[in-house]
């Protein structure tokens, strides 16, 4: 059982570590760890659980408001859902997904259907890639704690 | 450290239109031994607080009943639909029950002239999200010893921060001028990056 659990730690730290590497989570990630203990230890999942629907309803209100069909574009609405999913992002550490929408909100200043049109389709990616990604590392986490093992803290630095 | 006139623990009053960071400062605040009470947005911030009669003013039963939820901090978001946090900090500020108690206003982004307008209009401090731990353990320093102050002198109409620089003999707080609101060093963990300044340049 012991080589199992280390197997399994030993797969968890590397997948966090690839996961900060490749720029999917950044240091608020983190910081949302530290908030984690015995007491709550589901938060980080609960908050991403959050976030990811956060992320279904603004990305659906970003396509209603870039529907050409209905008339002009209000790129500021468009901007408004940008600007609530930079900071929900932003709050859980989802690097990738905030670098999208800060280029995204740059689009709606400036009117740049194009540039909006691919950046909803950029962001709908992204923040699918993170949830499967992050839905692996919390079923490691599973897998460790079954196995009778401790999740390792994984220093970044 | 004694709280002086404080029961037990804070009680901070949080708004945020966004459920996400309400989750996290919720917790932010908890794991810091604070009560925390959310509310998505600044109507709701001054219907808790009993502001929102017809003149703006509170009906004594209301703060009566909420004695033991007496309200000790006020953080809320910048950017909210409706009454904005500096809205709500002109109204808070602007009642008499409710004026001495301190508001942090919290947000995204890093403008100056939004800075200083939260601050000359009373705020006691403004963080950049996202928030991190630092922070919220940097802000419960300076609420308790702002309040320990108003404990230990008579109320007087002194500028807060000539009050701060009275009675803060820790030498890891600021000793520039007095229109500085760096707080502390007290943690080196913050980015400086992530502080708000009025001074342009950062320690």
């Amino acid at each position: 059982m012991d080589a199992l659990i280390t197997q399994l730690q030993r797969q968890f730290r590397d997948y966090t570590i690839s996961l900060y590497q490749q720029g999917f989570l950044d240091d608020q990630f983190t910081e949302l760890k530290k908030l984690q203990d015995d007491g709550s230890p589901d938060f980080v999942a609960e908050v991403l659980t959050l976030f990811f629907e956060d992320c279904v309803k603004l990305i659906s209100n970003m396509a209603r408001a870039l529907d050409q069909t209905t008339g002009n574009v209000d790129y500021s609405k468009v901007g408004a859902s940008v600007h609530q999913l930079k900071g929900s992002s932003s709050s859980v550490g989802a690097k990738r997904v905030k670098a999208l929408c800060v280029s995204f909100k740059d689009y709606c200043d400036t009117q740049n259907f194009e540039g909006c049109v691919r950046c909803l389709q950029q962001v709908d990616i992204e923040y699918k890639t993170l949830k499967t990604k992050l839905q692996d590392l919390f079923n490691l986490e599973k897998q460790i704690i079954q196995a009778g093992g401790r999740v390792p803290q994984v220093d970044i630095n | 450290m004694a709280l002086g006139g404080f029961s037990s623990e804070l009680h901070v009053l949080a708004v945020d239109d966004s459920f996400v960071d309400r989750k996290v400062i919720e917790r932010l605040l908890k794991i810091s031994a604070c009560k925390v009470t959310t509310v998505e947005s600044g109507a709701r911030a001054l219907q808790y607080l009993g502001l929102d009669g017809p003149n703006g003013s509170s009906s004594a039963l209301t703060i009566l009943d909420k004695q033991d939820l007496k309200v000790n901090l006020i953080v809320t978001d910048y950017s909210m639909p409706g009454l904005t946090g500096y809205e709500l900090l002109k109204k808070i500020k602007e009642s008499s029950a409710f004026r001495e108690i301190p508001v942090v206003i919290m947000s995204s982004e890093n403008i100056q002239p939004r800075i200083e307008q939260c601050m000359i209009e009373g705020a006691e401090d403004f963080l950049l999200k996202p928030v991190k731990l630092a922070d919220v353990k940097r802000l419960k320093e300076l609420i308790m010893r702002v309040g320990e102050a108003k404990e230990g002198l008579t109320k007087s109409s002194s500028p807060k921060r000539i009050l701060q620089n009275d009675i803060d003999s820790s030498p890891s707080s600021s000793s520039s001028s007095s229109s500085s609101q760096d707080v502390s060093s007290l943690d080196d963990d913050t980015p400086s990056s992530k502080r708000m300044k009025l001074e342009p340049k950062s320690s």
